[in-house]
């Protein structure tokens, strides 16, 4: 479970987004009955629509103003998507049914099918993220915006359809992680808020906008739980990855492979 | 408009503009003295906890609206003040010395988030205080021995000096009191070299720097009075809510306190009192409108003849009964807020005083705010 951030705007609201496209897939399930590959693709798109709306319609107001706005205005936005899952869809918690039912067995260890799909899943988007900002026009355009909008603005860039877009990738990704969460953790309105929390500890303990800073250290905060979980007395397990990320940010406040500049005057 | 012209330094250096800002001020104390005799207890511990809340808003206020430092860990605070505070009473320490220790171990434990978050910016800061909150609060589930763990700890009313705080009216008036004293501690404060090294910090740390400002210092002062005030509120929380588990002291509850500086308007101390009232009265009016709108439209519907009217009421009944609905409301309106008046309340009251004073001459340009765009903060 990662968030990415290419763009500087950091996105409270990304938990909750990835809870509607877990419900939004639940509900093509269950309700509409249709295939899990076709729930799939229609919960990314709609929550990427609708993450474009989102920016199109509320964030764009806050462009330029301080980082501080945005986190509250996604805060904010969070809360009210939460209250619309509860009023839509109830406060129980459901269960999504996958095609991933098997198990492997390699030598002793014995692996699900639905826990390969999250690792599968998982890289299949990192590579695809990483190769469309690294390497296509669009990705390039969107670095370039995010470091600098005026002049983004002035080398041609259409700034505002290319921030619309980074919200709608955004979204979408988020919704798919929901998806690929869902069996695990189950759907109900507070998974965001859970994963949320660990995956900001993931973002900054891996630096702010770097895509493989992120996946290290959603993988570290993964361990460290898990041993934490396993070593130390109960407890343990769910502070140990914010004690390290306290630590962590002590010595190298701009995470492993951030980069961090003073700002000018 | 009203022109002040200073003669005297006593001018200067006084707390109120001059004599006719003195008197409204005089009147607002007059009624707020008189106000629980008018009252029903009920409206007395809901006026008691907007003062609990303003406290809290006075102390995120230093942190936020004037140091530029977010933090989205100040839960943990009031509960370290709650917990120190209630701990220290149950082991028979008289009330005064509990709660000066409650607010010491508070301002401490600032001072601990405080010198790691020196050498971080923006959203690594606010990260790491929502780290130490979520760790905070699982010390406080565990640490059986203090703080009685899930079970819950039970807490008195206040006793000092011998003097018993039984009745609801005589709290309302300890922490109306505690109120004045951080107010006018705080305003006193943010107008001497601290406070204007705080405003500095806060519009460029590196011009502050440059001045001759020491960063370090400053904000560690910051972080650490700002502790303090959370843990005075924590002691006072402890008494009003009367019962202390864990999960009160949870991430909804700081951001509620964000919410409610930046509703009231960030970087004014009045803001933090708006704030306060709005956060502290909106869930029992969410609650009374539950019950009174299907009971009105009824009525409407009633007298008009049209059916629709009490259908919607008694459809907006259900909504509002619908749970975690309150913080959906709660966040609309942060999202409107930001949107519609960054400056807050305390920003709309200044605009409205600024039309009446300037009257035929008002433009809405004086307010209206730069164009800017965003460039990056992390690239060499």
């Amino acid at each position: 479970m990662l968030i990415y951030k290419a763009t500087e705007l950091v996105n409270f609201a990304q938990g909750d987004l990835l809870m509607l496209g877990a419900f939004v897939a639940f509900m093509a399930v269950i309700w509409w009955g249709l295939d899990y590959w076709l729930a799939f693709l229609i919960s990314v798109v709609t929550v990427g629509v609708f993450g474009a709306l989102l920016d199109a319609t509320v964030l764009r107001k806050v462009i330029g103003q301080p980082q501080f706005a945005v986190v509250m205005l996604t805060i904010g936005l969070g809360a009210m998507f939460r209250t619309f899952a509860s009023v839509t869809w109830g406060s129980e918690i459901y269960t999504l049914p996958t095609p991933f039912g098997g198990v492997w067995k390699v030598g002793d260890v014995t692996l699900s099918h639905q826990y390969i799909s999250i690792v599968v899943g998982t890289l299949i988007l990192c590579g695809a993220l990483y190769a469309f900002f690294n390497h296509t026009r669009i990705g390039i355009a969107m670095q370039a915006t995010s470091q600098n909008q005026l002049a983004a603005y002035y080398m041609g860039i259409p700034v505002k359809l290319i921030f619309s877009l980074i919200w709608a990738i955004s979204a979408g990704v988020a919704a798919a992680a929901g998806i690929l969460l869902a069996p695990v953790t189950l759907i109900d309105i507070n998974m965001g808020l859970a994963v949320a929390l660990k995956a900001f500890a993931a973002a900054v303990l891996g630096g702010f906008g770097s895509i493989p800073g992120a996946l290290v250290g959603g993988i570290v905060i993964g361990l460290i739980e898990l041993y934490a979980g396993a070593t130390l007395p109960e407890g343990f397990k769910d502070t140990a990855p914010y004690i390290v990320l306290l630590i962590m940010l002590a010595v190298r406040p701009q995470g492993l492979f951030g980069t961090m500049a003073r700002k000018k005057v | 408009m009203r022109f002040q012209f200073k003669t005297s330094y006593e001018q200067d250096i006084g707390l109120f503009k001059d004599k006719v800002d003195a008197t409204w001020y005089g009147l607002l104390a007059a009624v707020v003295l008189i106000l629980p005799l008018m009252m029903s207890d009920y409206y007395v511990g809901e006026a008691t906890w907007v003062f609990i809340y303003a406290i809290c808003g006075v102390s995120l206020m230093v942190l936020v609206g004037y140091t530029g430092l977010v933090s989205l860990g100040h839960a943990a605070f009031l509960g370290i003040g709650a917990y120190a505070h209630a701990y220290f009473l149950q082991q028979g320490m008289p009330w005064v010395v509990a709660m000066a220790l409650a607010v010491a171990i508070s301002t401490a434990s600032g001072i601990v988030v405080g010198l790691p978050a020196l050498r971080m910016t923006g959203i690594y800061l606010t990260i790491a205080t929502l780290a130490f909150a979520v760790i905070i609060q699982e010390v406080f589930s565990r640490w059986e021995s203090v703080t009685k763990g899930f079970a819950g700890m039970p807490v008195d009313k206040p006793v000092i000096f011998g003097v018993s705080f039984q009745e609801d009216a005589s709290f309302y008036y300890l922490c109306l009191f505690f109120l004045v004293v951080v107010l006018w501690l705080t305003r006193n404060l943010l107008r001497s070299p601290t406070g204007r090294a705080w405003i500095a910090i806060r519009d460029s740390e590196i011009a502050a720097q440059s001045m001759g400002v020491n960063l370090a210092i400053y904000k560690s002062i910051a972080f650490a009075y700002s502790a303090a005030l959370m843990g005075l509120a924590g002691a006072l929380f402890a008494h009003k809510i009367a019962y202390l588990a864990p999960d009160i002291f949870n991430i909804l509850l700081s951001i509620q306190f964000l919410l409610l500086v930046i509703v009231g308007g960030l970087g004014a101390l009045h803001g933090a009192v708006f704030g306060a009232v709005f956060v502290a009265l909106l869930p029992p009016l969410i609650a009374i409108l539950r019950d009174s709108i299907p009971a009105t439209f009824s009525d409407v519907a009633r007298s008009t003849g049209i059916g629709v009217i009490g259908l919607l009421g008694d459809a907006i009944g259900n909504f509002l009964k619908k749970p975690g609905v309150e913080a959906g409301i709660f966040g609309l309106i942060l999202v409107l807020v930001i949107l519609l008046e960054p400056l807050g309340m305390y920003g709309r009251w200044v605009k409205i005083r600024v039309f009446f004073s300037t009257f035929p001459m008002y433009k809405r340009a004086t307010f209206k705010r730069q164009k800017a765009y965003m460039r990056s903060e992390r690239l060499r």
